[in-house]
């Protein structure tokens, strides 16, 4: 480096500067394209902005645990798991059972996660022996497992609870005594049992968070001595945060509805600690393990790593953080249909990390906690943005569920392409030796 | 004693499993006094309404592509005919061989498009099919919503967009192959239009497998490397197949809905595609490899569960509705699960 003269070095930075720009647009034409979506639809839709972000909160609040569960599965090398559904099935096992005991509030939501946990680890672990017997077939194989268990929950719930697992609950209980009725109402139970314990105003939370973000540009900065980019990127990440606790304060001098919106502080530390628990978890030795795993089967068997009980921990993980997700994204709602709230839920989370920019083979929190934003925010301004276009919000709904199976069908046949591609070119070049 | 373990080996033991519980089935229903006459007869009508979207599965396994998970395609392409025939306003036969010939040109446009899709993604073809299969059913809702069709039986009298149930009973289309020529045998119906109508199909499509470009299909899905050196056009095939399966597809749901009585437009065709793969599988197929005997002896055994499990758990629970449907979703669900456990070396 001493070598080079400072012209050659300033010419190579930009030659570098394009190449990575180039690369970024290229690796996230998806996101790209969801931001541009998501704008035009929030701009033709016309909606109010109070309305907007207070939907937004509550979204994104409730679904990014269940989005991160994803990623786990993902760096073990199992693709992206649709069988957080089984998951999603003991959270609202144990939901319904604990709303029958009639424990509220946060005490309730413990509750559920104690009940949930061990359900979704032999739900997990009997998920993971399947995947190890359909290696490469991961994904369908958890779609399916998804619907073949819904079949097992509703006879569960509709034949077996009240006959032969007694329940005596004229609430829950259908009229005939066998069966769970179709929707379990939450209301005066666990209906925001997280989300309520502690709330703060959004502009107080918009200006802790400027000024902690202020500290880590600064830890950033004294850490990074002799990065060339420094002082652009300390600028820049420092007028963004100055520029949060401005608006911050802005908004509450206007006095606008927008100061009345209130942030489920319990809800998003939940999520945080997620997000630094994988975080931590991807640098132990295990992490380690699942990453070697997750890039070639063989030569992580050669190295002595336990591949298939690997990729079972992995499982394993995943079910039961997306169990904990789904108590989450049921005590927000506050109300649920038994037999279906769980259906969507393993598509959707998929279709919002791969959004975000994730793919078969990589995803990170980032990527998770951008697509659940972008994903949600195209949810809420489809059915309005719909009726100013076509002059009916049904096209609307009907385009916004086309895009989430859409996103994630694209993403599987560039992925399956470009193995293909890949596969092929060794090949080739093999042939061409011989 | 070999023999036997080869053959439970052979046939899979959740197969059995299956057939066992059919058995079971039927004799329950002897002491239980049911009408046999009249269950065989339902089962008869909905085997053979089903008949033609299982087969459409055969050349899709034939040919390399594994089961058609994406059928709603060729349903969705099948219903359009028959909206098309429909609106213009056609009655009986002449309304069902129009829509299968306005639904044709759309479903071989779909088949190759779909096919030059699926060769490129070679592996992970089934999981592909799904979400295409999905996306198409949810693009459609819009296109149902959109499309400039205005006869009063199936658009909304205000507004715009069709119904979400068509019925064919004013065009004389209802059970119309079912009530062709049909006779009773003692106490049992026979629908001899449907029966007719599903044997012609087979027999065309097993003609199609005897022929040199279905053996050669055939090959290229058996072993597409040898195929390749044997001087076959794999890709080719494989599209060929799949546009086949995706015209069955069409026909298959102009059948169904005849006896059903209705097209089911919007959320319908969503998870059909299952059922028919559930079919094939348990009439012996394998991902990989299948035959008309497959096609046949799945969709009596999937189907003859489905009519003769109501009766039989009614006395069980109050609730036979739901328990039917309970036993469809594991049944189906979980012999393809089966199947997918049995893929080796990929």
């Amino acid at each position: 480096m001493k070598a080079d003269t400072g012209l050659e070095t300033s010419r190579k930075v930009q030659i570098d500067y394009w190449q990575s720009v180039s690369g970024f647009l290229t690796n996230n034409m998806v996101t790209i394209m969801f931001v541009a979506l998501s704008m035009a639809g929030l701009y033709i839709s016309g909606m109010n902005s109070t309305l907007y972000i207070n939907d937004i909160i509550s979204r994104v609040s409730r679904n990014s645990f269940l989005v991160l569960s994803l990623i786990i599965p993902v760096i073990a090398g199992m693709g992206l798991n649709f069988s957080i559904v089984l998951g999603a099935m003991a959270a609202q096992a144990a939901v319904i059972f604990v709303t029958h005991w009639g424990v509220a509030g946060f005490p309730g939501i413990l509750l559920c996660v104690a009940l949930a946990t061990p359900m979704a680890m032999a739900l997990g672990y009997l998920t993971g022996k399947l995947f190890n017997k359909t290696k490469g077939q991961e994904m369908i194989s958890g779609l399916i497992m998804g619907f073949f268990f819904a079949g097992i929950y509703w006879f569960i719930f509709l034949q077996l609870v009240g006959g032969i697992i007694p329940m005596d609950n004229e609430v829950l209980v259908l009229s005939s005594g066998v069966g769970i009725r179709t929707t379990v109402d939450l209301t005066g139970g666990l209906k925001y049992g997280l989300d309520h314990l502690y709330r703060l105003p959004l502009t107080t939370v918009m200006i802790i968070a400027g000024c902690l973000g202020i500290a880590y540009q600064v830890y950033r900065f004294v850490k990074a001595a002799g990065d060339s980019f420094r002082n652009i990127r300390f600028i820049f990440g420092f007028a963004c945060m100055v520029a949060v606790i401005v608006w911050a304060l802005m908004i509450r001098a206007s006095g606008s509805m927008v100061s009345n919106i209130r942030v489920p502080v319990a809800t998003w530390l939940a999520i945080a600690g997620l997000c630094l628990f994988i975080t931590f978890f991807l640098k132990t030795k295990l992490g380690h393990d699942m990453r070697t795993v997750g890039q070639d089967r063989h030569v992580a068997a050669v190295a002595g790593i336990p591949v298939d009980r690997i990729r079972i921990i992995a499982i394993m993980m995943s079910m039961v953080l997306a169990s904990w997700g789904h108590i989450i994204f049921l005590q927000n709602m506050g109300a649920f249909s038994t037999y279906g709230s769980h259906e969507s839920i393993g598509i959707y989370a998929v279709a919002a990390i791969l959004i975000g920019g994730a793919s078969v083979t990589r995803a990170t929190i980032g990527q998770a906690l951008l697509g659940v934003f972008l994903f949600h925010t195209l949810f809420i301004v489809a059915p309005s943005a719909g009726r100013q276009l076509f002059g009916d919000a049904q096209v609307g709904e009907y385009f916004r569920v086309f895009v989430a199976f859409g996103v994630i069908g694209v993403t599987l046949a560039m992925h399956a392409w470009k193995r293909r591609l890949q596969s092929k070119l060794p090949a080739v070049a093999k042939a061409e030796k011989e | 004693m070999n023999i036997i373990r080869n053959a439970v080996h052979g046939f899979g033991v959740a197969r059995l499993t299956i057939l066992g519980f059919f058995l079971l089935l039927c004799i329950m229903a002897v002491p239980l006094k049911l009408d046999v006459a009249e269950l065989i007869s339902s089962s008869l009508v909905r085997i053979l309404m089903w008949g033609v979207l299982v087969l459409a599965m055969w050349p899709s396994i034939s040919c390399g592509t594994g089961p058609n998970f994406g059928l709603s395609l060729g349903i969705i392409c099948g219903l359009l005919g028959g909206i098309i025939a429909m609106e213009l306003e056609l009655n009986g036969f002449v309304n069902l061989f129009a829509s299968i010939a306005f639904a044709a040109p759309f479903a071989i446009l779909v088949g190759w498009g779909y096919g030059w899709l699926l060769n490129r993604v070679k592996g992970a073809e089934m999981m592909l099919a799904m979400f295409v299969g999905w996306s198409a059913v949810s693009l459609m809702k819009i296109g149902w919503l959109m499309l400039p069709f205005h006869n009063p039986e199936m658009a909304w009298p205000q507004g715009r967009g069709l119904r979400v149930t068509v019925s064919l009973v004013n065009r004389d289309m209802a059970q119309l192959l079912n009530q062709f020529l049909s006779f009773k045998l003692g106490n049992i119906i026979v629908p001899t239009g449907l029966l007719l109508f599903f044997l012609v199909c087979c027999l065309a499509v097993w003609l199609f497998m005897r022929s040199k470009t279905g053996v050669a299909m055939t090959a290229a899905g058996d072993n597409p490397r040898f195929a390749e050196a044997a001087g076959i056009n794999v890709d080719r095939h494989r599209i060929i197949g799949t546009i086949l399966s995706t015209v069955l597809g069409a026909v298959g749901i102009l059948v169904y809905a005849q006896s059903f009585g209705f097209y089911q437009l919007y959320e319908g065709p969503m998870y059909m595609p299952q059922q028919a793969v559930a079919a094939i599988l348990i009439g012996g197929a394998s991902i990989r490899k299948a035959s008309l005997a497959n096609v046949i002896i799945g969709v009596i055994l999937f189907q003859g569960i489905l009519v003769v499990a109501m009766p039989v758990f009614n006395i069980f629970t109050q609730d036979m509705a739901s328990m039917a449907e309970i036993s469809r979703v594991i049944i189906q669900n979980g012999i393809i699960l089966y199947a997918l456990t049995q893929v080796r070396g990929e």
